[in-house]
């Protein structure tokens, strides 16, 4: 028992930041049918940002306060990261709008091997340990451990997937973000700059992936330039589990990814006798990506296909 | 009476295709004007050309003396020009309220900072928002109707609120295409009463119309198309007495 309620809420911290990773594929989608492939290493840019400025404070003020270079290093990571999805959807997709949607898909894959082979050179093909700055108190609840980090990542990604979905459903914002989804030239009538919108939409996007980023190399104490690969993947398989194209379903794919990821991670061993190990974790989350696509295509939370046209 | 939309020698070619040839026309303030014609004339091409749908391949169109051919639709939405569409184009999965509410994007201003940070501003302009937005469904008879999506509501109070959404954008010109499509003759002359009140509202509406009593009944003025050509133009009785029109509907000559 204690081994589940661990996994569950290792489960769970390791979802919340699937989720703010999968809102940024889910939100791209809904606008633009485009999957944003070079969302993940917008999450490893976010992540080698925040470290550099960490390390540089840290290496000019040792004795700064902890929580203070952790703060400067996310609010240099955010703006960055909008800027560079900004740039992204400009450069590489937008002069693809009319194009097929092959084009554009695998425009986003090249998009993603360029910012992988800029991290390596800028940052170095090695593993970044990410400075002891981090609270590390922990708390024992029902058997299980749970950190201080752990709490922080969690409400806060609940504090951001909150906002999301005030931002969407409540503001002349979040109506132009829907009615362009459903409508790119019905909304542009209405007199929404779809342009405008579809830039925003990349730019709140970068921005939940830049403080993904943070949290996962946080959690992990590691960053490499080679880390959104696998991390864009799982938030996409997220995305799709929970119905692309929703919020609600990105936030529910993303948690419930992680929770399978974990439990499977945490008994694989038992179940097969000690033949596959917790490095087999992987396996579980894409598992659940094909049963889903097998026995409900739309997601969990999916809309009827035909309802987009 | 003073002009608000010219269109001249405006030519659109599809290819090898010429979907208008040099159509020229004048609508008035405050009149209903109808344009009408077969199947296939070139009737919502125009209007198409008209909102910045299609660019156009030759010829000006003027709103108001500006020229707003082949700008982008939302910039003639802000000058003052919506339309509805002849097949419905709601956004199905928002309330009935919500889609009017969008298109009164055009004329509030509060961006991402507004609403983040909930500003007094902000959220004034948000109720007036709502508030414009209900007037405007009482207007075309919907009142109360926004709660539900606008995808559930039955045929006719779409078109409705089609034409509340496009009223929340504040035109001086709005279009019609084909707004009493598959309507039974009661709900008709309910919806050429709606326009006739329109008009009283100070609105000048462009007209595309099948069903010619209504189109006769309501209008000030008609131009007919037909093969992407203006064929005939003016008060409705002398167009219906247009030998050239009666040609283009009937196929020949009538003795």
């Amino acid at each position: 028992m204690d081994i589940f309620i661990q996994q569950l809420v290792n489960g769970l911290v390791l979802g919340s930041i699937y989720a703010l990773v999968a809102l940024g594929y889910t939100m791209v989608y809904g606008i633009l049918e485009l999957i944003n492939f070079a969302h993940g290493e917008v999450t490893m840019i976010g992540a080698m940002i925040a470290l550099a400025v960490i390390g540089a404070l840290l290496g000019a003020y040792p004795q700064a306060p902890a929580l203070l270079v952790l703060l400067a290093g996310v609010l240099a990571a955010i703006p960055a990261c909008m800027a560079l999805g900004y740039v992204i959807e400009r450069v590489a997709y937008r002069p693809l709008r009319r194009a097929p949607r092959l084009a554009p898909l695998i425009t986003a894959i090249g998009v993603s091997i360029v910012l992988q082979n800029a991290a390596m050179l800028i940052w170095g093909r090695s593993y970044i340990s990410f400075p002891p700055i981090l609270p590390h108190g922990s708390h024992t609840v029902l058997g299980a451990v749970v950190t201080d980090l752990q709490i922080v990542i969690v409400a806060l990604s609940i504090l951001i997937m909150f906002g999301l979905t005030l931002l969407v459903e409540r503001t002349r914002l979040g109506r132009a973000m829907r009615a362009t989804a459903q409508s790119r030239e019905m909304a542009e009538l209405m007199g929404v700059n779809v342009n405008t919108v579809i830039s925003i939409t990349f730019i709140i996007g970068s921005a939940l992936a830049a403080i993904a980023g943070v949290m996962v190399s946080a959690y992990y104490g590691l960053a490499h330039y080679y880390m959104g690969f696998m991390l864009g993947l799982k938030a996409f398989s997220a995305a799709v589990l929970g119905g692309i194209g929703n919020l609600a379903g990105a936030m529910l794919g993303g948690l419930l990814l992680g929770v399978i990821e974990a439990l499977g991670a945490g008994y694989i061993g038992d179940l097969t006798g000690g033949f596959l190990g917790s490095n087999y974790q992987d396996v579980f989350a894409f598992l659940a990506l094909i049963l889903v696509l097998v026995f409900r295509p739309t997601g969990l939370l999916g809309e009827r296909v035909a309802q987009r046209a | 009476m003073t002009t608000l939309l010219t269109v001249e020698n405006v030519t659109k070619r599809f290819g090898g295709l010429s979907a208008l040839e040099a159509v020229s026309l004048t609508v008035n303030s405050g009149e209903v004007y109808g344009l009408i014609g077969p199947n296939g004339a070139g009737k919502t091409t125009l209007f198409n050309c008209m909102t910045g749908l299609y660019t156009v391949s030759a010829g000006v169109i003027r709103l108001d003396g500006v020229p707003i051919q082949n700008r982008k639709p939302h910039q003639i939405v802000n000058r003052g020009f919506a339309r509805t569409f002849q097949n419905i184009r709601l956004f199905a999965n928002m309330t009935a309220l919500e889609n009017v509410m969008v298109g009164r994007h055009a004329r509030t201003r509060t961006g991402v900072l507004g609403a983040v940070l909930h500003s007094r501003r902000c959220l004034a302009e948000e109720r007036d928002s709502r508030e414009r937005s209900q007037a405007q469904m009482a207007f075309v008879g919907l009142k109360d109707r926004g709660r539900g999506l606008a995808g559930h509501l039955a045929y006719g109070d779409q078109r409705r609120l089609e034409i509340a959404r496009a009223l929340a954008t504040e035109p001086k010109l709005l279009a019609l295409d084909e707004p009493v499509a598959g309507m039974n003759p009661n709900e008709r002359r309910e919806m050429s009463e709606l326009f006739l009140k329109l008009r009283d509202a100070g609105i000048t509406l462009l007209l595309i119309e099948h069903d010619v009593k209504l189109v006769m009944d309501v209008c000030d003025r008609v131009a007919v198309l037909d093969y992407g050509k203006k064929i005939a133009e003016g008060v409705p009785d002398e167009v219906r007495r247009d030998p050239a029109v009666i040609e283009a509907y009937l196929g020949g000559a009538v003795a």
